[in-house]
């Protein structure tokens, strides 16, 4: 009888570790450019203009609303049906960039809008222009308020970004479940999966634990 | 010379400024003085347009501040303004606060910056707070360093927004000295307040507004003890 099972080896870490990698480099993007255009969509949120306001979050509701699943087995199969079939990395990417967007939109929104208005009068009456206001005073003040809700959100992504295995991409996830079809040893194989996210997350929220202690001396 | 022709500026329905025509001379200190929701605030704002205006004309050494080709921001450099919350920039050091505008705007070197800084900062007597964050300041402390930064662009003109008010009452002298030395300096400053002795003293005219007209002006011995308007009398009279 031929032998369906094999066991766990040491191959196997390196295979995990591979897909543990593509769980980095799917993240570190995602987290990057949503971030930058989280910036963008947030600014104009915060612009006080209600048609702007009304486009851009009606668009980002969307998003935030629909769950990252769906929005991600949709897209695939609507690139693919409107025959721009692109790799699973690409794909999952720019759904988890599009939905990182979302997030930080609110995110920055709330803390541009902590900025007291008085800190930005102050600012343009000594002759700055809005844009040096907003670069040396605005942004610096705001974002630092922003701070520990973006780490959520950075967070959050390096664990959304497991949901990419559900269009066929081989990241973390999905390399674990490959694993447990061949060796049914799942519980070892979880644990060590949530021992690796737990290393990629740790050192991003410690830097966080470390920033915040380091405003508050 | 700051001068205000028929200015007039509404929110919404209400009118707070019903035709305001003033005008400050050079090294002349004119005081605000009135109830509160009188406009001596919006007035100041109309100067440096944070409030834009419905009617009339307000020009700073003959630039018309609300025209639509006036460079504001280089307008402002002339017109220093302290706000009743000093606004300190919390994430700057006392030295960065006030290098800040003329690193950025007047694009200074920075050590050049750094000595405008220092000396407004030993100006208003916070010579020992150069590297102190805003959060490890007193109030009138701020509210100097807010002097100190307005100061550093050499503004022709200063504008005080009830700059006391927010401060503790053992607070208020501090802040009030350093406006006398602007003042006995040559500045010419328009100064908003509830301090009717800094009104009396320092001024040299003192302005009474209600309801949104300049219902009596003149210098302050005239104005203050020897006030015609009876609102005028009633006003002094409580807050005396």
């Amino acid at each position: 009888m031929t032998q369906v099972f094999t066991t766990l080896q040491w191959s196997d870490l390196w295979f995990l570790l591979e897909g543990a990698w593509k769980t980095i480099q799917i993240s570190v993007v995602s987290i990057l450019i949503g971030t930058l255009l989280g910036m963008v969509f947030g600014w104009l949120m915060s612009l006080k203009n209600r048609a702007l306001t009304f486009g851009v979050m009606a668009v980002l509701d969307v998003f935030r609303s629909v769950p990252l699943l769906i929005q991600l087995i949709l897209f695939d199969s609507f690139i693919a049906i409107a025959g721009f079939p692109m790799p699973a990395f690409w794909s999952g990417t720019i759904v988890l960039i599009i939905y990182t967007a979302s997030l930080v939109a609110v995110v920055v929104q709330s803390g541009i809008e902590a900025v007291p208005v008085g800190l930005r009068n102050a600012a343009r009456c000594l002759g700055l222009s809005y844009w040096q206001e907003m670069r040396h005073v605005t942004a610096p003040v705001g974002l630092r308020t922003a701070f520990p809700s973006w780490l959520g959100v950075a967070l959050a992504t390096i664990k959304d970004s497991a949901l990419v295995s559900a269009i066929g991409y081989v990241e973390l996830l999905r390399a674990s479940q490959i694993l447990n079809t061949r060796t049914q040893e799942s519980v070892k194989i979880m644990l060590i999966v949530g021992l690796i996210y737990f290393a990629i997350s740790y050192p991003l929220s410690r830097m966080g634990a470390r920033y915040e202690q380091r405003q508050k001396s | 010379m700051i001068v205000l022709e028929n200015l007039r500026k509404s929110f919404g329905e209400l009118e707070v400024l019903k035709g305001i025509n003033l005008t400050v001379d050079n090294g002349e200190v004119v005081s605000l003085i009135g109830a509160s929701g009188s406009g001596k605030s919006t007035l100041l704002y109309c100067i440096n347009a944070l409030e834009s205006i419905h009617a009339g004309k307000v020009t700073v050494d003959g630039i018309d501040v609300h025209a639509k080709g006036t460079d504001i921001n280089k307008l402002r450099q002339k017109l220093g303004t302290v706000f009743q919350q000093w606004n300190s920039f919390p994430h700057l050091t006392a030295l960065e606060n006030v290098a800040l505008a003329p690193r950025v705007v007047t694009k200074k070197s920075r050590k050049e910056a750094q000595e405008i800084a220092e000396k407004q900062l030993v100006h208003v007597g916070l010579g020992d707070k150069l590297n102190h964050y805003p959060s490890q300041l007193s109030g009138g402390q701020q509210q100097r360093l807010a002097i100190a930064r307005a100061l550093a662009m050499e503004p022709k003109y200063m504008l005080f927004d009830e700059a006391t008010s927010a401060l503790d009452p053992e607070l208020v002298g501090e802040v009030l000295d350093i406006m006398r030395l602007l003042a006995s300096e040559g500045m010419t400053m328009i100064v908003v307040t509830h301090e009717m002795s800094f009104a009396r003293d320092v001024s040299d005219r003192v302005a009474f507004f209600k309801q949104g007209v300049l219902a009596e002006i003149g210098p302050p011995e005239q104005v203050m003890t020897n006030p015609q308007d009876p609102d005028l009398q009633r006003f002094l009279s409580t807050i005396g």
